[in-house]
């Protein structure tokens, strides 16, 4: 009943909000080119169906990279700033400064500078736009750890690097899982950030750009809902690892 | 019998931005072997301080600590500590909390050798059943039961406890006060309790150590051997309640509250 209530209720809400978009769009008769329908993108997927799955992979696999290197990065500036107050001070300004320079400003210059790199630009540039909230996020878990647990392990002779293991690491995770959740679909939006701002012929951004210069509106929506779909999908293999890693975290409710 | 706690002239201040507080001056406290020493006194006089310097985690300015005949320098794995907060980890089931010393401090005991020893002692504490808890599911009192058994699991010389019944109602107290006559009665320590509670430091401690306000030196040493220990009751003998007065009379002194009489 629990199981199926947890896929259940999710599906219904997709379902809704398609229903209802379906129905703005007949109510007010609006043309495709301002509005396409969920009826209307059937058609594209079925005549795009090969290059959505070729696009959507190359959007995926570079997405997933930059990930990755925003969790290896962030947890690394998180772990710098959460353990000395001294780096903590001169990192933030910096940190908070270039999180705040819009990425669409940063895309040319990156493909100037790495010109015809067109996966590395990429990834770059999802790893830029989704590595701030994992910095943030570990380096206030780790820098609010209550000094008893340091003391705890600490009295007993243990290493820097065992409380950091045996405490630190587990005791932040809930809130890295956090950042993650945000990081995620951050980082799907710096991936096509630069398939369309700089075009060179991959991902999903492309076939948005092609449907653009088609004026095949139905396309563009399309594609906008296969990333969609893509951000839903990682984002619950970030919520299903948290169950993992993190799964203690969550009350029972009640 | 050796004193296996000695604290000689030790003075300790904290730098803050103000310059030095001064929260120890030459104190002097000496704990034989197999006594349960409270420390009481007002707050903020530096009896948490006191703790964390018999643990090693902090050096003294001046003066000494010694445990068994061995000057501290560092912390020191047969050290058991115990806090206020339980301070469990919350991504641990119970027994795995009680296991955590046993992964740090060296020993030879297998596996299961820990294991049975972490469940014996959770069911002399009254908690054989919740070793697969997590700690979220599990009263304050019980989690201090937990705790109280990770502090000496890997059998310590000295348990050093700060007020760690403070945050408990007053019956889960009590509870927790047999409790702990009967770890004793099991587990041969040297306990140190730092507490606001002079009934608890009566009840539980045989000898109470009376701190003046900061910067805190030993004001007062009270024998507490009271017959017939490990009955509540004996809390309320006539006996208790002169050694009551006398500790109350003594807190107010070190509050500035009242001259010193002679007695």
């Amino acid at each position: 009943m629990k199981h199926w209530k947890k896929v259940a209720t999710p599906t219904f809400a997709i379902i809704a909000f398609l229903a209802f978009w379906e129905f703005i769009v007949w109510f007010n008769h609006w043309p495709n080119y301002k509005m396409a329908s969920p009826s209307d993108l059937i058609p594209a997927y079925a005549k795009y169906w090969n290059l959505f799955l070729i696009y959507g992979w190359q959007t995926l696999w570079r997405t997933v990279v930059g990930l990755i290197v925003a969790v290896i990065f962030g947890t690394l500036i998180g772990m710098v700033m959460g353990f000395s107050r001294t780096m903590r001070d001169a990192l933030y300004p910096l940190l908070v400064g270039f999180n705040a320079i819009p990425k669409a400003t940063v895309v040319p210059v990156i493909a100037l500078i790495f010109i015809g790199q067109h996966d590395f630009n990429t990834i770059l540039i999802a790893f830029m736009i989704s590595f701030f909230p994992i910095s943030v996020a570990v380096s206030i878990g780790l820098s609010t750890l209550e000094p008893e647990y340091r003391d705890i392990l600490r009295s007993l002779g243990a290493s820097k690097w065992t409380i950091f293991w045996k405490i630190a690491l587990p005791k932040t995770l809930p809130e890295f899982f956090g950042a993650l959740k945000v990081s995620v679909t951050l980082a799907f939006i710096g991936t096509n950030l630069m398939e369309i701002v700089e075009p060179h012929g991959r991902g999903l951004g492309h076939l948005f750009d092609s449907g653009k210069i088609n004026a095949d509106y139905p396309l563009m929506f399309a594609v906008l809902i296969a990333l969609a779909f893509l951000g839903i999908v990682l984002y619950y293999i970030v919520v299903a690892l948290e169950k993992i890693f993190a799964g203690w975290a969550e009350r029972p409710q009640g | 019998m050796t004193n296996l706690i000695d604290i000689k002239g030790v003075t300790h201040a904290y730098k803050t931005e103000n310059g030095p507080l001064p929260v120890l001056e030459n104190l002097n406290i000496s704990v034989p072997e197999g006594d349960f020493c409270a420390v009481v006194g007002p707050s903020g006089c530096g009896k948490s301080t006191l703790t964390r310097l018999i643990a090693g985690l902090i050096k003294p300015d001046e003066g000494e600590v010694w445990l068994h005949g061995e000057r501290v320098t560092s912390p020191r794995s047969t050290v058991g500590m115990a806090f206020q907060n339980p301070v469990l980890l919350e991504w641990r089931t119970i027994l795995d909390n009680v296991l955590l010393p046993l992964e740090i401090v060296p020993n030879s005991m297998s596996k299961r050798q820990k294991q049975d020893r972490a469940r014996d002692l959770l069911a002399l504490v009254g908690l054989d059943g919740f070793e697969d808890k997590r700690p979220s599911e599990l009263s304050g009192g019980m989690r201090q039961r937990a705790s109280l058994c990770r502090s000496i699991v890997h059998k310590p010389d000295v348990l050093i406890m700060d007020e760690p019944f403070g945050a408990l109602d007053a019956f889960t107290r009590e509870d927790l006060w047999q409790t702990m006559h009967r770890l004793r009665a099991e587990e041969p320590f040297t306990g140190v309790l730092i507490t606001h509670d002079l009934r608890e430091s009566v009840y539980l401690a045989d000898e109470v150590i009376v701190l003046s306000g900061r910067p805190a030196t030993t004001q007062h040493v009270e024998n507490v051997k009271l017959s017939g220990r490990t009955d509540l009751e004996v809390i309320y003998t006539q006996e208790a309640t002169d050694i009551l007065h006398r500790l109350r009379h003594q807190i107010e002194v070190a509050q500035g509250r009242a001259e010193v009489v002679a007695q």
